[in-house]
């Protein structure tokens, strides 16, 4: 290891439970309901769930299942960009620095009146157990604060086995009219100073660039929604860790006449954003991404750069034709996205190298993001099919079609495409094209889907885009009462 | 109809009693009691083979692990090496075999719950792998059951009833087991007391059940070991006898160490340790004339009930006498085979079998009204019990024997199809279908009549102790435990009607055994129908003793005093409640009682099949509509109607609760969770990640619940029916409306098998088009 000069970062010896144990730890400084909080000495991979309830006795924030999937562990973190909802339990302690975070034991009054949600979710019985019901309080109080009323969308990271959900949304609507309450509504006016957390906390793609070039073993933590788990499932010890959350040029958004660039550190929301108005059908798979506190944390670059086969940003990157933008030290390079993910397992990235952005060039928009799971919200796909055809006088005249779910790595259907480029943009291309989908794949069975399943419903939504391109109805999720 | 107008806080539609703390985090679950100083953490060592015998242990990486205490294995337990709720067939720890992937093999002591967890994933264990039974069939291969062979229930003669029926139909049904996904997650924690007493507070159904076990285990009898459960975070059944593990690990280490001990599974070892609603095969028979009218059904049950026995007889059992649900069948035949496999023992999940019993006919009526092109509601009617008020039958008995006096299900189906409009809404998605190609409507109604006591006829008793203290203020106690469904203020109702007082009055406190004994467990719906009698019991003990002093010293007639509005009124005197009880006490009466309740009538045979093993039944009817899509077989539910018997309802709110929740919960059964073990054994779903319960946009986009306003004829608390299990039943609609969309496909009847995920659904939509 390099020499740390850092005053606020320091590799310290810890005497725990008689055992000695260097670590690198921070200094970070946040407002817990409304107070201020100096840790000089944060372990990088505590969580904030374990913190609060081990360390504040703040027991009201619950463990449903300590991976980000259940929302009972759901706090609102707010910084200079808003207020957002988050699962605590992956969620390590440094990722708060110079933020607000308020828990379910923060949200009455301090002569405690019941925020409008509380009083609803009493009204309308949406509790019954009540060990959800603080991560569904932190969740509506956060949606309620931001104005939203999508409340599927906005409640789809919570699970609740007991109500049936609908007096859940029942108190959700009964508080859309309601005012934010001022204790709410001054939330993260004014926010700590950031403290120094030292050179493992850089706050520019330079910095970063320049410790991890220092220190390629490290582990990069970007929203921490898959890093959180190789230590809550995993009880894996990650040291060194580098935070990227105070990068600020990484989380920059550049939309020009030709070009879109999403650094790497854009959230899954925020990039919902940036897609829906020039790509509707990607914008509803970021609708269906995980879930709004996943959404919230989890970025573009983390979900391509750790090369898994299930990401659902890559396939519908490569259809788009994406480059990647990575960066080792002061060199950067780019490719197209597709040639990143090499084999299971295996990206085409050096030690020491991160990816800084991902664009893709503007287009008219042909494509369309199918996303097959068990459940509509908060699962991860079975399979992703991602299709972008375009057609010149009837004839098609370019395919670009990548699948997540079918392969090691995200991959690309060249037989289908080369199927379809240069035929007539007909049924019977289109039937042609299906049967060359088991020369592009040899999908797996596992817990989420056979591979006759894979490769049968792969095939079929190429069916499904042409139909949906002839205007007609396709999906369940567009038939309505 | 609904007489309690003047019963007080009866029948009013309170929020849940915890509802503010629930809301503000303040309610306490076993892991936020404040941490006893010095407080250790447990965590399991388990198996990752399905099979085999121990052949050497090296714990010593386990051992060196930071933060470690302890590590037990079996011999290192000081007395009985069993967790087991029925017949000693469960080790604590493994005994030298291991007989499923996920069982707990040592026990890990450390100073905090992750390095109990860390320290728990060090040990290095040989195994003599064996081949392991893992499917029905493998089971039955083997001849691996338990008991010696199938239970067999049979009323009249089926078989020849079937072949000389006009029609038949006959298909094998497979029905997928379910995760119980209780948000809190198994949970205990063990103080040591003086002289070597326990206190235990579990998270538990079935606090005198952790009390047995956790003294067994420690070797002193039951009065030294107290049990408390305040609240669960969800239950299911699931908390019946799947907390034993954990409660018996705290007082065993605590006992060793001294120290105050917990437990809590992480949620990927609660899902791999712990059991699940048990998975069946039904195959079946049906014998019908052209009419639709069943002249005989035979049934084959096969039930996968893990490695150890548990509570799977009587699961099996409520199966069977489910077998029927709301159809009068004159001849039927229903064998039931439990098998003993090599994966986590099948526990009670809501509904207790009695899900599994229902869908099977279900899936029977729904073959004959696709074999005969009738219309599945009118089909059902005409095969329904009679109504107590138009008895047509000759014989109105269930295949067990028992008579069908209080059949509610012609009015609340009329009433059904009338709100939900289901004739125009039929015939729109039948014309909606014919312009369609690849997506396709289904509309489906189901019904529910479900059996309300413990088949185990001893365990229908409850207890309940009342205290009124001086000011006036009442302390209730009762056998029943919390797990969000209401129990504890529907009781607190009752209560607070009997003393004629405000709910603020009335403490509810948390279930404990040294406060009532020898309790049953909260299930099989029971919890308020036992509970509130018992209660009601010492309630009126006590105001019984209140009234003939208050009487005495006031000359005038006992049966004359009331207790109203928080008053008692007294010949023409009145006084508060709160005077009274002063005066009372001054006048040296007690003002503490016990209340005790056993249901009535209840008497059964389960090797006979024969007998009384309800005390009545509870009724329900849902109509729900789907939509599905060919090409990936996506589908999800457009609106439910529910018409739901919760007798004269003690709190209607918090019933209909109950019935939305579990309408959803049954749904998903049927739906999108799916249990996916592999060709190890090895659970492949144990985390929400790949285990999907329903999330928020899964409920039904139109979801219209209502009670039917009825009364039990039985002499319940107020007249109130059981509501917990029941209306899981209704999820049923939403399977049998899939499958009605999938049959807008073809001509062959789509026989489709649960969970019906998406793939699912995709194949089966395959076979209704290519025929195949």
């Amino acid at each position: 290891m390099p020499a740390i000069s850092s005053t606020s970062h320091r590799r310290m010896a810890i005497r725990q439970n008689n055992v000695t144990r260097r670590v690198s730890t921070m200094t970070i400084t946040f407002h817990l309901n409304g107070e201020e909080v100096t840790l000089p000495d944060a372990e990088p991979t505590v969580t904030l769930l374990d913190w609060l309830r081990e360390e504040r006795h703040l027991t009201g924030t619950k463990e449903g299942c300590n991976e980000g999937d259940c929302g009972a562990c759901t706090v609102m973190v707010t910084d200079p960009n808003g207020s957002k909802s988050l699962n605590s339990c992956i969620l390590f302690l440094p990722q708060l620095n110079g933020k607000s975070v308020r828990t379910v034991e923060g949200v009455a009054s301090e002569t405690g009146e019941l925020h409008p949600v509380q009083q609803e979710m009493i009204t309308h019985h949406g509790s019954q157990c009540g060990f959800c019901t603080p991560g569904f309080v932190m969740s509506m109080v956060t949606a309620h604060k931001n104005g939203a009323t999508d409340h599927d969308d906005q409640l789809a990271g919570n699970l609740c086995r007991c109500t049936g959900y609908a007096p859940i949304i029942r108190a959700a609507e009964a508080v859309e009219e309601q005012p934010v309450p001022v204790w709410i509504k001054k939330e993260g006016t004014e926010l700590p100073a950031l403290a120094d957390a030292g050179e493992f906390s850089p706050r520019s793609s330079d910095e970063l660039a320049k410790v991890y070039a220092d220190n390629p073993d490290a582990v990069l933590v970007a929203g921490a929604t898959d890093v959180g788990l190789w230590v809550t499932k995993g009880m894996r010890q990650l040291d060194p860790v580098i935070f990227l959350e105070g990068c600020a040029d990484l989380k920059q958004v550049k939309v020009t006449g030709t070009h879109v660039r999403l650094g790497a550190m854009v959230d899954m929301n925020a990039m919902r954003d940036v897609l829906e108005p020039l790509h509707p059908s990607y914008g509803e798979m970021i609708r269906r991404y995980a879930s709004m506190p996943v959404r919230n944390a989890a970025t573009v670059g983390g979900n391509i750069a750790n090369g898994s086969p299930i990401g659902d940003n890559p396939p519908a990157l490569i259809a788009l034709g994406a480059t990647l933008h990575l960066r080792k030290g002061d060199s950067r390079r780019d490719i197209a996205l597709e040639d990143f993910f090499v084999e299971y397992g295996k990206q085409d990235r050096q030690a020491g190298e991160f990816v800084e952005a991902v664009s893709f060039p503007r287009q008219d928009d042909t494509l369309r993001v199918y996303k097959i799971s068990k459940r509509f919200d908060q699962d991860i796909s079975a399979v992703l099919g991602a299709f972008n055809v375009t057609v010149d006088n009837g004839t098609v005249a370019s395919a670009r079609i990548a699948f997540g779910g079918m392969a090691g790595t995200p991959h690309r259907a060249t037989h289908v495409e080369n199927a379809l480029i240069g035929q007539p943009w007909s049924e019977e291309t289109i039937a042609n094209a299906m049967t060359e989908f088991g020369k592009d794949y040899t999908p797996l069975t596992d817990m989420r889907a056979s591979a006759d399943y894979r490769l049968q419903s792969a095939s079929n939504l190429l069916a499904r885009y042409f139909a949906e391109m002839n205007g007609e109805t396709t999906s369940v999720l567009e038939v309505a009462l | 109809m609904n007489d309690l107008s003047n019963n007080g806080p009866v029948a009013k539609p309170l929020p849940h009693d915890a509802a503010l703390l629930h809301v503000t985090g303040k309610a306490r679950y076993i892991d936020d009691i404040p941490m006893p100083v010095d407080c250790l953490h447990l965590a399991f060592g388990t198996s990752p083979i399905a099979k085999g015998r121990i052949q050497s242990m090296d714990l010593s990486e386990v051992k060196a692990s930071k933060g470690v205490v302890a590590v037990l294995v079996a011999d290192d337990l000081p007395f009985t090496n069993d967790v087991s709720p029925s017949i000693h067939d469960e080790p604590l720890l493994s005994d030298g075999t291991v007989n499923h992937v996920g069982q707990p093999v040592f026990l890990v002591v450390a100073t905090s719950h992750n390095l109990a967890r860390a320290a728990a994933k060090k040990g290095k264990i040989d195994y003599i792998e064996e081949t392991p039974i893992l499917s029905m069939d493998e089971a039955m291969a083997a001849n691996s059951r338990f008991e010696d062979g199938p239970r067999i229930y049979t009323k009249g003669d089926p078989a020849s009833a079937i072949d000389a029926a006009p029609r038949s139909v006959e298909g094998t049904f497979e029905i997928g087991g379910q995760e119980h996904f209780y948000l809190e997650g198994q949970a205990a924690l063990a103080l040591p007391q003086e002289g070597g007493d326990m206190l235990v507070s579990s998270s538990t159904q079935h606090p005198t059940e952790i009390q047995h076990k956790v003294a067994e285990a420690i070797g002193l009898p039951m009065h030294a070991v107290r049990v408390e459960t305040r609240r669960m975070g969800g239950g299911f059944g699931g908390k019946e006898s799947q907390g034993n593990a954990l409660a018996v690990s705290c007082a065993i280490a605590a006992r060793q160490t001294g120290k105050p001990c917990k437990m809590r599974y992480d949620r990927d070892d609660d899902m791999i340790i712990t059991g699940k609603r048990h998975e069946f095969r039904i195959t079946y028979r049906a014998g019908f004339d052209n009419d639709g009218q069943l002249l005989g059904v035979e049934f084959h049950h096969m039930t996968r009930c893990g490695w150890a026995q548990d509570l799977s007889l009587p699961v099996a059992d409520r199966a069977m006498l489910h077998a029927d649900n709301a159809y009068a069948i004159p001849a039927i035949r229903i064998e039931s085979h439990r098998l003993k496999t090599n994966t986590q023992s099948a526990t009670a999940y809501r509904g207790f079998g009695g899900p599994q019993g229902m869908v099977g006919i279900e899936r029977v009526m729904d073959h004959i009204a696709h074999d005969l092109g009738l219309d599945p509601v009118e089909l059902r009617k005409r095969n329904y019990y009679d109504a107590p008020n138009n008895r047509v039958r000759a014989d109105n008995t269930t295949p067990y024997g028992m008579e069908v006096t209080d059949f509610e299900l012609h009015g609340m189906t009329d009433k059904l199809l009338e709100t939900s409009d289901y004739a125009a809404r039929k015939a729109e998605i039948a014309e909606w279908n014919k312009g369609q190609t690849r997506l396709k409507r289904g509309i489906a109604f189901s019904p529910v009549k479900f059996g309300i006591s413990f088949t185990l006829t001893h365990l229908n008793q409850a207890g309940a102790l009342v205290h009124v203290y001086q000011d006036g203020s009442v302390h209730l106690n009762h056998g029943g435990t919390e797990m969000g469904q209401g129990l504890f203020q529907k009781v607190a109702q009752v209560a607070a009607s009997r003393f004629g007082v405000g709910m603020d009055v009335i403490k509810i406190t948390a279930t404990d055994t040294a406060k009532v004994p020898n309790t049953s467990a909260t299930a099989a719906s029971s919890g308020s129908d036992l509970n509130g009698m018992a209660v009601k019991a010492a309630c009126d003990t006590i105001r019984d003793r209140m009234a003939e002093f208050l009487a005495e010293r006031h000359q005038c007639d006992a049966k004359a005093v009331k207790f109203e509005d928080g008053q008692v009124i007294i010949g023409d005197d009145v006084m508060t409640f709160e005077d009274a009880a002063s005066q009372c006490y001054q006048g040296r009466i007690s003002l503490s009682a016990t209340g005790f309740y056993k249901t009535p009538k209840v008497k059964w045979d389960r090797i006979k099949g024969q007998g009384r093993p309800f005390l009545y039944f509870s009724y329900g009817a849902a109509i729900t509509e789907v939509v599905v899509d060919q090409l990936t077989g996506e589908n999800r539910i457009l609106r439910t109607d529910i018409l739901h018997d919760a007798g004269a309802s003690l709190n209607p709110d918090l019933d209909i609760g109950q019935v939305e929740g579990a309408y959803v919960q049954g749904s998903g059964w049927l739906t999108t969770e799916e249990l996916v073990w592999d060709d190890k054994g090895s659970l492949r779903t144990h985390a929400p990640s790949t285990y999907k319960i329903p999330a928020c946009s899964d409920r039904p986009d139109v979801f219209n619940v209502d009670l039917w306003d009825g009364r039990n004829p039985e002499d319940t608390i107020y007249r109130s029916k059981a509501v917990g299990e029941p209306p899981f039943n209704l999820g049923i609609s939403t399977f049998l409306a899939l499958s009605d969309a999938v049959s807008a496909f073809g001509d062959a009847y789509p026989a489709l098998d649960a969970p019906a995920t998406a793939e699912q659904v995709y194949t089966t939509i395959r076979r209704v088009r290519d025929g195949a």
